[in-house]
């Protein structure tokens, strides 16, 4: 990763500012999206999505071929207790002490599109510490390192799909993308469905994030059914009375792509 | 979409920080290197300027020898002379991924053999979904194959190389991967 200015006259010349991304998010948002784009149809991710400058390079440019999935798609890897150790929810006691930052829960169900539960399947998660700093060697941000957060957890769901984190609220931190480019709080999932069709890995977001609205990797998603899709709710019901805050994400997965391909014509009305 | 339907969750790209969530150790080793029967499947993941892409995530899903679906877990944590049938690889500074595995056989006669393929990286906005399928006489008679052109079709066979099969992957360009949406 570059290194990250920390003053705009030492950006690049013709390196584009929040502004110049803003206009692009705008623009696509305004019913320009890039035709060729095979995920268009559902209105959901796009692949080919520019204001994302990595993006540019590491999309398919061809529709994906519709298929019948074979019975390998159609079954799922299996993980057990061998696998997760049941403390690896908890992201605040993996190493010695605290760490620091405001304590929280994330909890909520796995199914899907149907609303069945998606019942002892691995849950992978990672993100960054309060200050924004994640535990990697290719990481810039000059935001120091927690000794006591790692930002990684497992877990497996239960047999209704449920599933509890214990964390830190993540802090945002910059990126290079454009000047001053800043992503929102968020954290990484990776999820296992029922079947392989449905695997994916997605970022779970905060309710109110100001930065939102101006990241690229966040506006990829063009709905506002499939942005809520990604943000979390604060739930008073799962705050712990004086130790942590509670957040409620349900995650629906889909191997179902046809929608992809039923209203090429534009977005689905956001109903 | 149905009223009745959950709106599915969006993907998001993993990222550059995906290593220290996904990586593990033994992640690209569903047998061990070098015991009876195993091969490697190693290949290359390129951008659209043929450019290697050194940090995706390529995830392998596959059926025992016998065209079994594998229901085995300790697929992140081994267990000698269980098969579990996944195995994830991260693309390094080359491009490279690998993994050492036994060969996929078919679940039913006649029908091709294959493993199932998600690629993941940073800059991909969403998971995608592909195959690679192990050479034999069953892909001339398969439905799916003979549908794409030539070109295509063959983005999605392996080729054999000494101590196993060879596949490289590319997200865009001329020589672009078949990706796969599901009925």
């Amino acid at each position: 990763m570059d290194d990250i200015p920390k003053s705009a006259a030492n950006y690049p010349p013709g390196h584009p500012t929040q502004a110049d991304i803003s206009a692009e998010i705008a623009d696509i948002a305004a019913n320009h999206p890039t035709s060729s784009d095979p995920n268009w149809g559902a209105h959901r991710t796009l692949i080919d999505y520019p204001p994302y400058r990595s993006s540019i390079l590491r999309h398919p440019s061809a529709n994906l071929e519709l298929v019948d999935p074979e019975t390998i798609e159609l079954a799922s890897p299996a993980f057990g207790h061998r696998d997760v150790h049941w403390t690896e929810y908890d992201l605040t006691q993996m190493v010695n002490g605290e760490p620091q930052g405001e304590r929280i829960i994330v909890t909520g169900r796995v199914t899907d599109a149907d609303g069945r539960a998606v019942a002892g399947q691995l849950l992978e998660i990672w993100q960054a510490n309060a200050g924004g700093r994640y535990r990697q060697k290719k990481e810039r941000h000059p935001a120091p390192l927690d000794p006591n957060f790692n930002g990684v957890g497992r877990v497996l769901t239960g047999a209704d799909g449920s599933y509890k984190f214990v964390t830190i609220k993540p802090g945002a931190y910059p990126w290079p993308n454009h000047e001053n480019a800043w992503r929102p709080a968020h954290i990484h999932f990776s999820v296992f469905g029922s079947a392989f069709t449905q695997r994916m890995v997605t970022q779970m977001y905060f309710p109110g994030d100001q930065l939102m609205p101006l990241d690229p990797i966040f506006q990829s998603i063009t709905s506002a059914r499939g942005q809520k899709s990604l943000i979390s709710d604060y739930d008073h019901d799962v705050t712990v009375p004086n130790w942590a805050l509670g957040y409620r994400w349900d995650i629906v997965v889909n191997g179902d792509s046809r929608t992809w391909f039923e209203s090429l014509d534009g977005p689905e009305e956001d109903a | 979409m149905s009223d009745t339907q959950l709106y599915p969750t969006a993907d998001q790209t993993v990222g550059p920080y995906y290593g220290i969530g996904m990586e593990y150790p033994g992640s690209e080793e569903l047998v061990p290197h070098g015991s009876a029967g195993s091969i490697v499947l190693s290949g290359y993941l390129y951008d659209g300027n043929g450019a290697p892409v050194p940090d995706g995530v390529i995830e392998i899903w596959q059926t025992d020898a016998d065209g079994n679906i594998p229901t085995d877990s300790g697929n992140l944590v081994r267990k000698a002379g269980s098969f579990g049938g996944f195995g994830r690889s991260g693309s390094d500074d080359d491009g490279y991924f690998q993994f050492t595995t036994v060969l996929p056989a078919p679940t039913a006669a006649g029908k091709p053999a294959f493993f199932a393929v998600v690629v993941f990286a940073r800059g991909l906005l969403s998971r995608l979904h592909t195959r690679i399928y192990v050479p034999g006489p069953e892909l001339d008679a398969d439905p799916f194959l003979t549908r794409l052109t030539p070109e295509r079709r063959a983005t999605l066979i392996a080729t054999p190389v000494a101590g196993g099969l060879r596949h490289d992957i590319h997200l865009q360009g001329e020589k672009e991967t078949v990706f796969l949406a599901f009925n």
